[in-house]
C-alpha cells in the first residue's frame, strides 16, 4: 500500500513538468509577435517605429527557448501567470478570483450527480428488463447523447424565458447590492453559504434560484453516465455466487440488495468517480457559458475568443493541476477499497 | 472462408437482435442518406462552397420557420441548409478525427508494447501527460493558437485525443504477448514486428473499432461545444454547433429563436444517439464480457 502510494507520488512530479511542457509549447508555437499582443497594455506602446523589435527584446521573447520556458517556469513558480487583459489585472488574481463561483456549482451539482445516479442505477439493475429499468434506460439513453449545452439552452428557455422561475447569471441586483454593504462578510465568497452565515435567507434563496439551471443541467447528463455503471455493475454482482447464497438462506430481497450486492456493485463507480469529477470541471466551462455564471469556466472561454493567450493558458494549468490532484486521491482512495489493486 | 461467413452471420443475427442496436443502425443509416443526398435537398449556390450557409436576410434577428425556410432563421443564415449540410460536417468530423486519432494510438501503443523497457515507460507518461489536460480545455486552447475553422478543430482533437487507444491496444499486446499463438509464433522464428502486425493486431482491433464507433458521439459534441463557445468553426459554416450559437445573442429571448436551439439540437441528439447505440451494440456483440 505505501510503496503503491509512494511511486504514484513519484511519478506526480514528471506530469506536473510534462503539463508545463505542453503548455509552454503552446506558447511557444504561439510565435513572439502573437505572444507581445499578451504583454502591451495600451496600443500607444506600439507607436515608434522601432517599437516592435524593441518591445520583443524586453520581454525577452527573441531569447532561446530553452532559456524562454525556465524564465516562464520561474514566473508560474512565483505565482506570476502573467498579465489578463479581459479581466485587465494579473492573471493569478482573475483565477483565484472566480474558483469560488466554480466550486460552489461543482459543490451543489455533485451531490444530486452521485446520488441520483447511483440510486437509478439500482433501481435499474435491481428492476432488470422490467417497464420500470426501460423506462430509466431510455431518458438515460437521451442524457448521454444530449450535448450539455443543448440541453443548458432548452432549461434557459423553458425555466427562464417561458416560465420565468430560475434566470442565468449569478444573483439578482438587489442581492449583489446586499453582498457588497458594509454588513456582509464574506466567508467563503460563495453566496449560498455565505448567507448561511451572515443569516440572511432572502440572498439564499436568491443565490439558489440562480444555481437550480446549472446544476439541472450538470445532474441530468450525469446521471446517465453515473447510471450506466452503477447499473451494469448491480447486474453482474446480481449473478455471483454469494448473492444466490445469501438468497438461499432466505434472506429478504432488501437485504440482499442492501447488505450484500451494493457495496461491491459501488467499487467501479468509484474508479470513475475521478473521470467524472475531470469531465465535470470541463462541463462547467460549458454550462457556466451557457448560464452566464462568472466562475473559471466562463472566465476560460471567454480568454479564448478573445485571444486573451495568458487567461487561457493560467487556466488551463490550473485545470490540469486540479485534474491531477483529483486522479491522485481517487486512485489512492480505490486502493483503500479494493485491496487486489494494492497488492498488484 | 464459409466458416467465417457463418460466424459473420452468427455475429449479426447477435447484433439485429436487440431492439436498440437496430434502432441506432437505422438511424445512422437515415443520416448517411441525408449527408449524400445533401446538394440534392439543398442546392448549394453555383461558385461558391457549399458548406457556407447562403444568407437568407441580412438581418440578423431570428425568424419563424415558414414555407420557405421550414427550420427558420438566424444571423441570417437559413437553419435548414446548415442542418442539413451539418450532417456532412458531423461526419467528417467524427469519422477524421476518430480514424486518425486511433491510428496515432494504435501506432504508440504498438511500439510502446513491443519495445518495452524504458521506450514503454516514456511513452506511457507522455500519455499520462496528455490525459493530464481537460479534453475540452486542451483541444479550446489548442483551437485558439491555431486559429477558426473545422479543419483546426480537428487538429486540436486528434492531438489530444489519441490516448485511450493507446494504452487499450498496449495493454492488449501486452496481454497477448504470453498467449499461445504468440509463443507458438516466435518458436517458428517469425519476426517480432511481423507478429505484432500480422497475429496480435488483427485479434486486438475489435475494442479499438468499438472504441472508434463510441467515440464519435462525443468528438461531434466536443467540436459542437467549440463552436458554440465561439472557438469552433467560422459564423455561417454548416455545423451544427454554429448554428447553436447564434442563440447566444438571444439569451434573454429564447422564445423568439426557439427554432434555432430544437433543430440542430435534434438533429445532434440522434446522431450522437446513433453512434452511442451501435457502438454500444458493436461492443455487447463482439466482447459479451464486457455487457
Amino acid at each position: 500500500m505505501t510503496a503503491y502510494i509512494i511511486r504514484r507520488l513519484l511519478i506526480l512530479p514528471i506530469i506536473l513538468i510534462g503539463i508545463t511542457l505542453i503548455i509552454f509549447s503552446m506558447i511557444w508555437m504561439l510565435g513572439p509577435d502573437r505572444l507581445l499582443a499578451s504583454y502591451i497594455k495600451s496600443p500607444e506602446a506600439l507607436k515608434t517605429e522601432d517599437a516592435k523589435e524593441r518591445l520583443i527584446a524586453k520581454y525577452g521573447l527573441d531569447e532561446p527557448t530553452v532559456v524562454q520556458y525556465f524564465k516562464w517556469l520561474g514566473n508560474i513558480l512565483q505565482g506570476d501567470f502573467g498579465y489578463s487583459n479581459i479581466a485587465k489585472k494579473p492573471v493569478q488574481e482573475a483565477i483565484a478570483e472566480r474558483i469560488p463561483y466554480t466550486l460552489e456549482l461543482a459543490l451543489w451539482a455533485i451531490i444530486p450527480v452521485i446520488a441520483g445516479g447511483i440510486w437509478l442505477g439500482i433501481v435499474s439493475g435491481t428492476h432488470h428488463n422490467q417497464p420500470l429499468d426501460h423506462g430509466i434506460r431510455i431518458v438515460s439513453l437521451i442524457g448521454w447523447s444530449m450535448p450539455d449545452f443543448v440541453f443548458g439552452l432548452l432549461i434557459l428557455l423553458l425555466f427562464y424565458t417561458v416560465l420565468g422561475w430560475f434566470p442565468p447569471g449569478y444573483l439578482s441586483y438587489e442581492s449583489e447590492a446586499i453582498l457588497r454593504s458594509a454588513e456582509w462578510t464574506k466567508y467563503t465568497h460563495m453566496a449560498t453559504i455565505d448567507s448561511i452565515l451572515n443569516w440572511n435567507f432572502s440572498v439564499f434563496i436568491d443565490a439558489f434560484r440562480h444555481l437550480i439551471g446549472p446544476i439541472l443541467t450538470i445532474s441530468y447528463l450525469w446521471w446517465a453516465y453515473v447510471l450506466r455503471i452503477t447499473r451494469s455493475s448491480m447486474l453482474e454482482v446480481l449473478k455471483k455466487d454469494y448473492i444466490r447464497t445469501a438468497r438461499a438462506k432466505g434472506l429478504s430481497e432488501n437485504v440482499v440488495i442492501n447488505k450484500h450486492a451494493r457495496k461491491n456493485a459501488l467499487i467501479p463507480v468509484v474508479t470513475v468517480a475521478g473521470g467524472m469529477l475531470v469531465s465535470l470541471l470541463a462541463g462547467v466551462v460549458i454550462v457556466e457559458s451557457v448560464f452566464n455564471r462568472p466562475g473559471l469556466g466562463r472566465f476560460t472561454a471567454q480568454a479564448a475568443t478573445q485571444l486573451d493567450y495568458f487567461s487561457i493558458l493560467g487556466s488551463a494549468l490550473v485545470f490540469s493541476i486540479i485534474l491531477v490532484l483529483v486522479n491522485l486521491i481517487v486512485d489512492i482512495s480505490y486502493a483503500f477499497i479494493d485491496p487486489r489493486i494494492r497488492l498488484s | 472462408m464459409s466458416e467465417q461467413r457463418t460466424e459473420f452471420k452468427r455475429m449479426m443475427r447477435r447484433y439485429f437482435k436487440s431492439p436498440t442496436n437496430v434502432l441506432g443502425t437505422v438511424l445512422l443509416i437515415f443520416f448517411i442518406i441525408i449527408a449524400i443526398l445533401a446538394p440534392v435537398i439543398c442546392p448549394p449556390q453555383p461558385g461558391r462552397d457549399p458548406f457556407q450557409i447562403p444568407m437568407a436576410t441580412w438581418n440578423a434577428a431570428p425568424v419563424a420557420p415558414s414555407a420557405d425556410h421550414p427550420f427558420g432563421i438566424i444571423g441570417g443564415r437559413d437553419i435548414f441548409y446548415g442542418v442539413i449540410w451539418g450532417t456532412r460536417s458531423a461526419f467528417k468530423i467524427g469519422l477524421v478525427v476518430s480514424l486518425i486519432s486511433a491510428l496515432i494510438g494504435v501506432i504508440v501503443g504498438s511500439i510502446s508494447s513491443y519495445f518495452g523497457g524504458w521506450v514503454d515507460e516514456i511513452l506511457m507518461r507522455i500519455t499520462d501527460i496528455f490525459m493530464s489536460i481537460p479534453f475540452l480545455v486542451a483541444a479550446m486552447i489548442m483551437t485558439t493558437i491555431l486559429g477558426k475553422g473545422l479543419g483546426n478543430v480537428m487538429i486540436a482533437l486528434i492531438i489530444f485525443g489519441w490516448m485511450r487507444v493507446a494504452r487499450l491496444i498496449r495493454g492488449n499486446i501486452l496481454q497477448a504477448k504470453s498467449e499461445q499463438y504468440v509463443l507458438a509464433a516466435k518458436a517458428l522464428g517469425i519476426a517480432d514486428w511481423k507478429i505484432i502486425v500480422k497475429h496480435i493486431l488483427p485479434n486486438t482491433i475489435f475494442p479499438v473499432i468499438v472504441q472508434v464507433s463510441m467515440r464519435i458521439g462525443s468528438l461531434v459534441i466536443t467540436a459542437a461545444a467549440l463552436s458554440f463557445l465561439g472557438v469552433g468553426a467560422e459564423p455561417g459554416y454548416a455545423d451544427w454547433g454554429t448554428i447553436l450559437s447564434y442563440s447566444r445573442n438571444w439569451m434573454t429571448e429564447l422564445n423568439k429563436s426557439w427554432f434555432a436551439i430544437l433543430y440542430p439540437g435534434t438533429a445532434m441528439v440522434l446522431f450522437v444517439l446513433a453512434w452511442n447505440l451501435v457502438g454500444d451494440g458493436l461492443r455487447d456483440t463482439f466482447d459479451p464480457k464486457m455487457k
